[in-house]
C-alpha cells in the first residue's frame, strides 16, 4: 500500500487511538479541583402546543426571542417564545419535516424532511401573502434532509442527508458549492463552528463516526468512531476548540478537537435510552441532553456528573437548544410541544 | 473466480482510500489530553458569571421567569 514499517506503525497507532473507547485521561480527573456545581432548579416557563404531530426539529432566531419548529404532520411554525404566540405557519408538500433553521438576518427560515429538499421561507408581516408563494428550493439530496443550518449569512446554507453526504449550498441561485463524502450511511446532524474559529464543521451518522470538514476544500480533517451506534446530535463547545455529540448508544461525549480524542463520556447505568439532541450553555460547562425515555439531563462537562434531570415531557424529547443570549433553552417532543426552560 | 476477484479489489480499494485519509489526518499537530481539558476548564470559569443558566439571573433579567405581580395595599 506504498508506506514503510515506521509509518504504517504511527497510522495503526493512530487508527486505535482513533477508535479507542479506553480513557487513559479523560477531563474528569483534570478537573478534580474544579468546585462541584449546586443544585439547580429549572422549569418549564412557557409551553408551546399547536402542532398536530411529533416536534422533529427546532432553532432559535439570533433576537432570542422567536423560535421555528418544524413537525411530522408537515407543519412548520414561527412561534414568539415569550408571548407563545405563533407568528408565522406553513404546510410543507412533505411530512416528516426532519430540519429546520432560523436565517442569521431573522427575516426566513429554511426547512426539509422526507421530501429529500431543503427549501427557504422568506418571513413576511404582510397579512395577504401566502408564505408558501414565496417559497425557494435550494438543497437537492437523494435521501431525505435530516439537518441543516444557515452559515454565517442568509446566503448559504449546509445540509446533512439520508443519502451519506453534507452539502454546502448558494442560497440565491441553489448551486451547490461543495459537497462532503466519506460517511458510510446516513448523516444525521451536524454543526457549525463558532465563527472565530473558521471554516469548519462538524457531522455524525448512522455509521458511528463524527466527521469534522474543511468546508472550503471538502475535505475531512478529523473523524471520530468511540460510539456504539447512531450519533444523533454533534454541538461545539462554545470556544471551537471541542464537541459534544448524543447517540443512540445512551451516551454523550466530549471529544477535544486539538487533543484529536474523545476526552469524556456522560454515561449512567440507569440512563438505558438514546439521546437524540445535545447543546451546551453560554460557558460550556452544562450539557443539556435530551433522550428517547422522555427526561432531558443536565450534565457538569468537567466533572462528567449528571447534576439535574429534568422531567415534563410526555414522550421523546427530539429536540434541544440553548437560546442565543444563554437565558434559557427549548426542547421539542413527539408529545406534539415545545418547552422553554430556564 | 471472479466474484472472488472484485471482494479483493474492492477491499484493496478501500483500505487504499483508509490510509489515504490517515495519512491526512496523521499530519495534524495534536496537544496533550491533560492541556487540552485545562483549557476547557480555563475556558468554563473565565465565563461561567456570564453564564445566566449556570448561574441564575433573577426573574427581573430574565424575560422567561414570571416577575411577581405587584400588589397595591
Amino acid at each position: 500500500l506504498g508506506c514503510d514499517g515506521l509509518q504504517e506503525l504511527q497510522l495503526l497507532q493512530l487508527w486505535n487511538s482513533r477508535c479507542s473507547n479506553h480513557q487513559l485521561f479523560a477531563v474528569h480527573q483534570v478537573a478534580e479541583r474544579v468546585e462541584a456545581l449546586g443544585q439547580f432548579v429549572m422549569k418549564t416557563r412557557r409551553t408551546l402546543k399547536g402542532h398536530g404531530n411529533k416536534v422533529l426539529c427546532m432553532d432559535w432566531c439570533k433576537d432570542k426571542r422567536r423560535i421555528v419548529s418544524s413537525s411530522q404532520d408537515g407543519k412548520v411554525i414561527v412561534w414568539d417564545s415569550f408571548t407563545t404566540n405563533k407568528e408565522h405557519a406553513v404546510t410543507m408538500p412533505c411530512t416528516w419535516v426532519m430540519a429546520c433553521a432560523y436565517a442569521p438576518s431573522g427575516c426566513a427560515i429554511a426547512c426539509g424532511g422526507l421530501d429529500n429538499k431543503c427549501s427557504v421561507y422568506p418571513l413576511t408581516f404582510d397579512k395577504n401573502e401566502n408564505m408558501a408563494a414565496k417559497k425557494k428550493s435550494v438543497a437537492m439530496h437523494t435521501n431525505y434532509l435530516s439537518a441543516c443550518s444557515f452559515t454565517n449569512s442568509d446566503m448559504q446554507i449546509l445540509t446533512a442527508s439520508g443519502d451519506g453526504t453534507c452539502a454546502l449550498w448558494d442560497v440565491e441561485s441553489g448551486q451547490l458549492l461543495q459537497s462532503f463524502h466519506g460517511h458510510g450511511a446516513d448523516v444525521l446532524c451536524l454543526d457549525l463552528a463558532p465563527s472565530e474559529t473558521g471554516n469548519t464543521f462538524v457531522s455524525g451518522g448512522c455509521d458511528k463516526k463524527a466527521m469534522v470538514w474543511d468546508m472550503r476544500s471538502g475535505q475531512c480533517i478529523q473523524s471520530f468512531e468511540t460510539h456504539d451506534s447512531d450519533i444523533n446530535s454533534v454541538r461545539y463547545y462554545p470556544s471551537g476548540d471541542a464537541f459534544a455529540s448524543g447517540s443512540d448508544d445512551a451516551t454523550c461525549r466530549l471529544y477535544d478537537l486539538r487533543a484529536d480524542r474523545e476526552v469524556a463520556i456522560y454515561s449512567k447505568e440507569s440512563i438505558i435510552f438514546g439521546a437524540s439532541s445535545v447543546d451546551f450553555s453560554l460557558s460550556g460547562r452544562l450539557l443539556f441532553a435530551g433522550y428517547n425515555d422522555y427526561t432531558i439531563n443536565v450534565w457538569d462537562v468537567l466533572k462528567g456528573s449528571r447534576v439535574s434531570i429534568l422531567f415534563g415531557h410526555e414522550n421523546r424529547v427530539s429536540t434541544l437548544r440553548v437560546s442565543p443570549d444563554g437565558t434559557a433553552f427549548c426542547s421539542g417532543s413527539w408529545d406534539h410541544t415545545l418547552r422553554i426552560w430556564a | 473466480h471472479s466474484g472472488f476477484t472484485m471482494s479483493t479489489t474492492n477491499n484493496i480499494a478501500q483500505a487504499r482510500k483508509l490510509v489515504e485519509q490517515l495519512r491526512i489526518e496523521a499530519g495534524i499537530e495534536r496537544i496533550k489530553v491533560s492541556k487540552a481539558s485545562s483549557e476547557l476548564m480555563n475556558y468554563c470559569e473565565q465565563h461561567a458569571r456570564n453564564d445566566p443558566l449556570l448561574v441564575g439571573v433573577p426573574a427581573s433579567e430574565n424575560p422567561f421567569k414570571d416577575k411577581k405581580p405587584c400588589i397595591i395595599l
